[in-house]
């Protein structure tokens, strides 16, 4: 609905100059411009973009290989002491993530827990894009020595005594394990390591395919997670139909402002645009050091590197991709200042929700955050792309009042049976 | 000829007003909190090069010209007399003069699709505002460089 056609209804109304929109005691001053309404679209769900198949991964769509994912998933089998699942950090209750600083598995991580919702849409995975799919991602903590702790062989044997037939019903036949040891990977602990290098090339080979199968199944189930319907997408679809708000829909006067400031002068659409509200690239702002010590963090300038060598990248024996499907990674920006501890930026879908912020939980608060983006400190190394801005403290009251219309379900998967089919088709 | 298909908003848009216009869409699209510089007034979509060796236009397989979607552009380039340029070592490099920061891909020319035509991959722009690319051209013609400024 065009702001002609409700200037047309306002004079008709005899209302000349403000127009409002009235929903019990909230009164919202419908006053955007078609640009302003064009950026409101782009950063609504109705703007998020269809998901495209995943060229690395054929099982993505694949429900009976969704279903064997959400078990992977929530299994504390697939950890080095049996108590960790790929659910003791993304919790099923917080957003798929745990609210900490540090994400803690079998011993502490140095990065806080990223929210999984909408990440199927993104080019890079991790803070530092070190993985260029979910599937590649999942790997990365089964065998982190602080995360889950483990080893592939280890989990092709959980697999095999566990869910033998529902994984060789998508995959194909296990191969087989009995001459495997229990714990063996390319990894940091030297017996494992020591183990796996005294497997045959073809021994290695098909373990890892059994892993890289293990982090296509719980990709196929994470990329049903979408971000939900939200405040915010609701008040954009009225604003664009011109239609009169309801109590769901509408804005406080201190939420419009800060949206207002938030595609404005604030800035942050920036880096937070689009339905995800990420640009979905790195940027150094400046972050402070975390007040642990951890080690040196370098962000994307590491993170690059890994994705281009990783051991299950789109180019990789184990993608399903074609060489020329894996654009993001043939064109990845490899060197350069700008990757000097730049980090992704990360969605603001349910940001509210989600304290603390940044890549390892430094900063306690979103007023804080706001002040840190106002001050633009200079980095620790590297050069931080921003600049101060002035942001009263009544702006940034309004700003987080904004940030809070963001909040919404996350859409879950179904529950399947073992098959893959719906258990409870009037779920969906 | 082929264009640079700008956004509808700037289909209209005179060089006499194109000051006003990219300073707009700065403002408008979020560059303020970033660093700052002065707005290049310059948005044709046919450039000649800056020594006058070549005439080079830009076209996306995407329109208009999508943020956070990797896409593929067609350059087109002629001598300057309109001789159309088919071997050619050509790079490409851009970025936002406003926040000093480069591209977020590293597009390649990876062919010559013939009659002056060559394939540029791996464009991909991840936030609203003003974009500068520039092509760097060698030839049997000479050595130049053509830029182009696109308001997103």
């Amino acid at each position: 609905m065009t702001r002609s056609f409700i200037a047309r209804l306002l004079v008709g109304a005899g209302l000349v100059g403000i127009a409002a929109v009235t929903v019990g005691n909230v009164r919202h001053r419908s006053t955007w411009t078609t640009a302003e309404l064009a950026m409101l679209r782009s950063l609504s769900l109705r703007s998020l973009e269809p998901l495209g198949a995943d060229a690395s991964n054929r099982y993505a769509d694949d429900a009976r290989a969704a279903a064997l994912g959400r078990d992977l998933f929530f299994d504390t089998r697939l950890s080095g002491n049996g108590r960790v699942s790929c659910a003791t950090c993304h919790v099923a209750t917080q957003d798929l993530q745990d609210g900490k600083p540090l994400a803690d598995g079998v011993g502490r991580t140095a990065r806080r827990t990223m929210p999984i919702a909408g990440t199927a849409h993104s080019p890079w995975l991790f803070w530092d894009g070190r993985a260029d799919s979910q599937w590649a991602q999942a790997l990365g903590p089964l065998e982190s020595a602080v995360e889950h702790g483990g080893t592939r062989a280890q989990y092709a044997h959980v697999v095999a005594e566990q869910y033998r037939e529902r994984y060789e019903a998508v995959f194909g036949r296990l191969p087989d394990l009995t001459s495997i040891p229990q714990h063996a990977a390319p990894v940091a602990d030297s017996a494992a390591r020591a183990a796996w290098s005294r497997l045959t090339a073809e021994a290695q080979e098909q373990i890892s395919r059994v892993y890289a199968n293990i982090g296509k199944s719980i990709a196929a189930y994470e990329r049903r997670i979408e971000p939900g319907v939200s405040r915010f997408d609701r008040y954009v679809d009225a604003e664009l139909a011109g239609s009169r708000h309801t109590p769901e829909s509408a804005l406080t006067t201190d939420e419009a402002s800060g949206l207002r400031l938030f595609i404005g002068r604030a800035r942050c659409v920036t880096c937070h645009n689009g339905a995800r509200l990420t640009d979905d690239h790195f940027h150094n702002t400046g972050v402070p050091l975390p007040a642990v010590t951890l080690p040196a963090d370098s962000g994307r300038v590491v993170g690059v590197r890994q994705v281009i060598n990783g051991e299950f990248n789109c180019t990789s024996r184990y993608s399903d991709a074609k060489p020329e499907d894996c654009e993001e990674l043939r064109f990845a920006v490899t060197s350069g200042p700008e990757l000097d501890r730049a980090y992704k930026t990360p969605s603001l879908r349910n940001v509210a929700n989600r304290a603390p912020y940044m890549h390892a939980g430094q900063i306690t608060s979103l007023d804080d955050v706001l002040a840190h983006y106002a001050a633009a400190p200079a980095a620790p190394f590297g050069r931080s792309e921003l600049v101060p801005i002035r942001l009263s403290p009544n702006e940034r009251r309004q700003l987080i009042a904004f940030l809070g219309t963001l909040s919404g379900p996350i859409t879950v998967p179904p529950t399947y049976d073992r098959t893959g089919a719906l258990a409870h088709p009037a779920a969906r | 000829m082929h264009s640079l298909h700008a956004p509808r908003s700037w289909r209209r848009v005179t060089p006499r007003s194109a000051l006003a216009v990219v300073s707009a869409i700065a403002l408008a699209m979020g560059c303020g909190h970033f660093r700052t510089d002065a707005p290049s007034p310059d948005i044709q979509t046919v450039k000649a090069s800056a020594h006058h060796l070549y005439r080079a236009s830009v076209r996306s397989d995407v329109t208009p010209i999508p943020v956070r979607r990797l896409q593929t552009w067609t350059l087109h380039l002629d001598t300057i007399d309109g001789q159309p340029v088919d071997t050619a070592t050509i790079t490409m490099d851009g970025g936002m003069p406003q926040h000093g920061h480069g591209l977020p891909t590293s597009p390649r020319v990876t062919r010559a699709l013939g009659n002056g035509d060559h394939l540029v991959e791996g464009v991909k722009f991840n936030m609203g505002g003003w974009w500068v690319v520039r092509f760097a051209i060698t030839s049997s013609a000479g050595i130049d460089t053509v830029t182009f400024n696109l308001g997103l």
